[in-house]
């Protein structure tokens, strides 16, 4: 067991964004956490990466308890992608992606030539060599997201948190990160919004709702079209697709008549 | 092939460091020397360094005197511990509006639109009319200084907080408003004066002005420009981490937090103790890291350097304008960063609302 949370709780001042989660990720696999607006994913993700300490409950990384680790040990293990992207101030793309070394450096330690190199092999991979020397500031949404992908990539660790990384990108790059995080071949927690994005890539999902988890399981266990309404309030169809072998969900949508469809509960 | 060299150099993307440096220290050296022969009594720049080079031991005695008495004691006694005062206090501001910077992760932060220099002037006018401060001896004007500017860094910076963000909105209105607060309670604290002496002194030291410079000014400024320079360089890849945000800068291994709080001491103390010996000079902690940052990106590892740099030579050459435009009458040079800096302040305002 890589990561394992047990009854989490975490309040906006009275508003308790996160109620008693319990979860666990094992060595190797993809997990999503998927739920409404608002269900408190983000808030379980920052609260394993310290943007927000827990009220009650314990997480335990690696057989170790995750806040008593120093921030930079932490670093080292987990790497984040957050929501937070936008760098109001100048700076080059490998610029960017050589701050995902810091957590390797002591002080006064300047950046080596091997740490160059892990630089430009993350640029490769995520083809954005070409960009090494562009303005971080002028680049778009979708470019943006590959760069703090390359930057985690540079961080090293096997374990990655990620909070909606294909938000507001297109469909060509949500597969693109999403294939390439499945590549890396790290343990992955994400949360996730599109629901066939975690059909096709994660091996187990949690649902939350008004912060608890109400489901947990595989795709084809969770994604069922009586707990999609349950959840969403949204009519849909499940099939398994012959060409991915995966879930894939068609949504009903009340104008096209879709109350009325047969497989609806 | 000359234009090459200098893109080759001053080159954005790959800046030469070793060079640009060597440059601006160069440039940083000659602007030294030919600010202490102007003034309303020029002084040669040839005789500038004849004097200065008769004064170092070893090679001193080599020089042949072929200046006058009077040329001496304006070189030794009055200009160049100006000079060297402005060199100290021009990079001490450029640092702390690097520092406030990061601190808000905002361009336009600067110690002046943000209050500070206003807050450290109350404390300081408070200590220096009323003596409340007089138990610290020789720093009291210093630690008053760095009081009142801690007391309004951090409530600057509360206020402007929003959900844990700093909302530029709130900062600037915060800035204005506490700004102005101070401004009131130095007004009080001066009509209150219960002597005519210490009002005169601490109106024309208010009025920023590297005027009356001694070398005993100069000792603990440096000291503290050194010592906070030595922290900032050491904590570089925190501070460029902090500019991604404070989730991002948690998430790749800083004490957001703690590193926070130093800023916050860092740009106090620096404040503190460069307020009180040269008054409110304002809007170069918001020019000279503007300009560096088109030079050599956002890199704190290069910015605080140039920064430094660019910013003692400023004030250098605004001080020698501020003692010849209006000769033999001294101009705060206060007024002169104000007009150069704020017309910049508005442009960079603009240009943040149209992004």
């Amino acid at each position: 067991m890589r990561l394992q949370i047990e009854n989490m709780t975490f309040s906006y001042g009275d508003r308790k964004a996160i109620d008693d989660i319990c979860l666990n990720v094992k060595e190797g696999e993809f997990v999503g956490l998927i739920g409404p607006n608002g269900s408190g994913k983000s808030t379980v993700l920052k609260n394993l990466y310290r943007a927000l300490s827990p009220d009650k409950g314990t997480v335990t990384f690696d057989g170790e308890n995750l806040f008593a680790l120093s921030h930079k040990k932490a670093a080292l293990k987990l790497g984040v992608v957050g929501q937070e992207n936008d760098v109001p101030f100048d700076f080059l793309v490998e610029e960017i992606v050589a701050m995902g070394r810091s957590p390797h450096k002591k002080f006064f330690d300047f950046d080596t030539e091997q740490d160059k190199n892990i630089v430009r092999h993350a640029l490769e991979h995520l083809g954005m060599e070409a960009m090494a020397k562009r303005n971080y500031l002028h680049l778009s949404g979708g470019e943006k997201q590959r760069v703090i992908i390359a930057r985690v990539v540079a961080q090293e660790t096997d374990f990655l948190l990620l909070d909606e990384p294909t938000n507001h990108l297109d469909i060509s790059y949500q597969l693109q990160i999403f294939d390439f995080v499945k590549r890396l071949g790290v343990t992955v927690l994400s949360a996730i919004h599109d629901l066939n994005m975690a059909a096709l890539y994660c091996d187990r999902i949690y649902v939350l709702k008004d912060g608890k988890v109400i489901l947990r399981g595989t795709p084809e266990e969770v994604l069922t079209p009586r707990n999609i309404f349950d959840v969403y309030g949204v009519r849909s169809d499940i099939s398994v697709h012959p060409a991915t072998g995966k879930v894939a969900i068609t949504y009903l949508p009340e104008a096209l008549g879709g109350a009325k469809h047969s497989t609806t509960p | 092939m000359r234009a090459f060299v200098l893109r080759k150099i001053f080159n954005r993307a790959n800046p030469d460091m070793r060079v640009i440096i060597f440059v601006l220290t160069a440039v940083a050296a000659v602007s030294m020397l030919f600010g202490v022969g102007l003034g309303p009594v020029k002084v040669a720049p040839v005789t500038v360094a004849k004097i200065l080079m008769s004064r170092v031991p070893m090679i001193g005695g080599a020089i042949q005197q072929t200046w006058t008495q009077l040329d001496q004691n304006i070189v030794l006694g009055l200009r160049l511990p100006r000079v060297c005062l402005g060199m100290v206090v021009g990079a001490s501001l450029a640092v702390i509006g690097v520092t406030m910077q990061a601190l808000v992760r905002n361009h336009l932060a600067d110690p002046f639109i943000l209050g500070v220099s206003s807050g450290a002037a109350a404390i300081a006018t408070l200590g220096m009319l009323f003596g409340v401060f007089a138990f610290l001896g020789e720093y009291s004007l210093s630690i008053s200084a760095f009081i009142g500017a801690a007391v309004t860094i951090i409530f600057v910076y509360t206020i402007s907080r929003v959900h844990g963000r700093i909302n530029i909105t709130q900062l600037l209105l915060s800035g204005v408003a506490i700004s102005m607060i101070m401004d009131g309670v130095t007004r009080i604290i001066t009509l209150s004066a219960p002597n005519a002496l210490g009002l005169h002194n601490a109106t024309f030291w208010m009025s920023g002005s590297l005027a009356g410079a001694k070398w005993g000014y100069l000792t603990l400024p440096l000291i503290v420009l050194l010592i906070c320079m030595t922290v900032l360089m050491i904590n570089y890849r925190g501070l460029n981490l902090l500019l991604l945000g404070e989730e991002s800068a948690g998430a790749l291994g800083v004490d957001v937090r703690f590193l926070q709080k130093a800023l916050v001491l860092v740009a106090s103390l620096m404040a503190g103790v460069t307020i009180a010996v040269s008054g409110s000079i304002g809007f170069v902690g918001l020019m000279v890291p503007h300009f560096t940052r088109l030079l050599v990106g956002g890199d704190h590892r290069k910015v605080l350097p140039i920064s430094a740099l660019l910013g003692g030579v400023l004030v250098v050459w605004v001080d020698v304008a501020a003692r010849m435009l209006l000769a033999p009458e001294e101009m705060p040079v206060g007024i002169l960063t104000a007009i150069i800096g704020g017309p910049l302040f508005i442009f960079l305002l603009k240009r943040k609302s149209k992004e």
